[in-house]
């Protein structure tokens, strides 16, 4: 036990802020696309603007694909896609994780033990197949269900979570002293336990918003994810599989926009992880 | 009157083992209690029990005359009001994000204390010996000392009758915990006051009356000076031979 306060001065931080404004560039390109794609492509996305499988040029910078649709145009939606997919499947699976984490957490111990138990072997399951069974239950495949179907795997994930860091700040002190101060169960759980989790769980949440993002382009690569005028860059990838000699920037742009997007969310939840206050976390 | 009667209360946090075992104290208003035990003889769970976080097994406390009933919301909120606690770790019992006067408010705001909660932390503040503009602080700027006068005054700030300290002071070092014994003192003039320690030296200096409690049964109970200068019961002569020097 000591007494003396000890505050590390944090380390790394050039480091650790590159690693953020690598990663915050990077979301913020496609936040900006997204947004902007709303407003203005560079062509009509289902007009025949140019000849079939362009190869990159001035007019068509990605080429174009082989109904002859500007293929920028495209990428760029995708990025639309890519991050309605990440924001909705990861407010669904914290809304649902949270809540069942919370309950696990408070429970007896017999329901918190099965629930612990049921959350493991949903969490062996991979991500995907999960929600491959979720959009075959729901048997119509459109983009809400794709969201949902992603939401709901990764709730197992963020539960899990969410119970072992309740579980450990239940242990400390504040918590007796919230309920001898005659705070109620729930108050409890808005001022301290939320408060105290919340820079794991979102550093949680950035990584969860790749997963998701690689799940929806798998599940659309599948033709399990959102129907034609959606132009997933799963879809988009699947599209080229058969040209991908003849025109391999069918592969290559697509592919290259998830992996800058995932690139990107991971390099921020990592300066995150190192960043969220280093000074209030004494001891 | 008596403010706290424990009558043969009993508690175990499993059926086959027993904590506390036929445990009866009455606490009468403006005492100053030391509760004396080895680690592990049941001081915690006996102020859990007091604190109504637990109920015991057997047996009944009363508080003024009334049953203290965890159940009883009602009740719950105005024996909150006048029964607030201090424990050991003062790294433990701030709550990193939240701001001293959030957390100082806290009896405040969740017992709907009428009044101005604000000037109330200040005056608090001030009464545990703390500066007045640390208010939008967070507690990992303090040392140890400093955290648990904040967790001191956050115990006083409704004004409670009884305050109970579980070994408040057995985290801190040797120059702070003689300051926080002091403040103690000075509490204990304006309220009653029951104090948990393995530690019975820091109790002869607190406390005008000592309890012993040996494997969750009261061993030896009455007012300090004969337990220090003639302990009857075996285990508080060995409580007293491991303490090196008496303070006067
Ligand atoms: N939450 C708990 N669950 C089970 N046993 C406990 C718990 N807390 C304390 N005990 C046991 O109860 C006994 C008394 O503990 P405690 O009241 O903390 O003693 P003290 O405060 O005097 O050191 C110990 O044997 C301890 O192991
Ligand atoms: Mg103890």
């Amino acid at each position: 036990m000591t007494t003396v306060d000890q505050i590390a001065p944090p380390k790394r931080r050039r480091f650790v802020s590159l690693t953020l404004w690598v990663g915050l560039a990077l979301v913020t390109l496609h936040i900006i696309t997204g947004l902007l794609t709303l407003v203005w492509t560079p062509y009509d996305p289902a007009g025949m603007t140019g000849g079939r499988l362009e190869a990159p040029s001035l007019l068509h910078w990605a080429g174009t694909d082989r109904l002859g649709r500007d293929f920028l145009t495209q990428i760029m939606i995708g990025s639309r896609i890519a991050l309605i997919v990440g924001t909705g499947a990861v407010a669904i699976g914290a809304v649902i994780g949270v809540t069942l984490g919370l309950l696990a957490a408070f429970a007896s111990k017999l329901l918190d033990d099965a629930l612990a138990a049921t959350l493991d072997i949903l969490i062996a399951f991979p991500t995907l197949l999960i929600a491959m069974l979720v959009v075959a239950a729901a048997d119509t495949a459109n983009l809400g269900s794709a969201i949902f179907a992603l939401g709901i795997a990764l709730s197992a994930i963020v539960a899990r979570l969410t119970r072992i860091l309740t579980k450990r700040v239940l242990l400390m002190d504040y918590i007796t002293a919230a309920r001898t101060s005659g705070t109620s169960w729930l108050g409890v759980v808005f001022r301290h336990i939320l408060p105290n989790i919340w820079p794991t769980l979102s550093v949680s949440f950035a990584l969860q918003f790749g997963l998701a993002v690689i799940a929806e382009a798998s599940l659309s690569y599948l033709g399990l994810g959102a129907p034609p005028p959606n132009a997933s860059w799963g879809r988009l990838l699947q599209e080229a599989q058969g040209t991908v000699y003849t025109a391999p920037i069918g592969a290559i742009a697509p592919g290259l926009a998830l992996v800058s997007l995932v690139i990107g969310i991971n390099l921020l939840a990592d300066g995150l992880r190192d960043t969220i206050d280093p000074t209030r976390r004494a001891r | 009157m008596s403010l706290l009667k424990l009558d043969n209360v009993s508690f175990g946090y499993s059926s086959t083992k027993t904590v506390l075992d036929g445990v009866s104290l009455d606490i009468q208003p403006g005492d100053s209690i030391g509760l004396v035990g080895e680690s592990g003889s049941g001081k915690s769970t006996l102020l859990r029990l007091l604190l109504g976080l637990t109920r015991p097994n057997s047996g009944s406390i009363s508080f003024k005359g009334a049953a203290l009933d965890p159940r009883n919301a009602a009740f719950m909120r105005a024996y909150r009001r006048q029964v607030q606690v201090v424990f050991q770790d003062p790294y433990s019992s701030l709550d990193p994000r939240q701001t001293v006067l959030s957390i100082v408010a806290e009896p405040l705001r969740s017992l709907k204390i009428a009044g101005d909660h604000r000037q109330m932390v200040i005056d608090a503040l001030v009464s545990v010996g703390l500066e007045p503009d640390i208010l939008t602080r967070y507690p990992h700027e303090f040392s140890g000392g400093q955290r648990q006068r904040i967790a001191i005054a956050r115990a006083i700030v409704a004004g409670p009758e009884l305050l109970l300290a579980d070994e408040a002071v057995s985290a801190l070092d040797l120059s702070t915990r003689i300051r926080i014994v002091e403040l103690l003192k000075q509490l204990s003039a304006k309220m009653t006051l029951v104090f948990v320690s393995h530690d019975i030296g820091v109790v002869a200096a607190l406390c005008e009356k000592i309890v012993i409690l040996e494997q969750g049964r009261i061993v030896e109970a009455g007012a300090t000076r004969p337990i220090l200068t003639n302990p009857q019961h075996p285990y508080t002569q060995r409580l007293l031979s491991s303490v090196p020097r008496m303070p006067a």
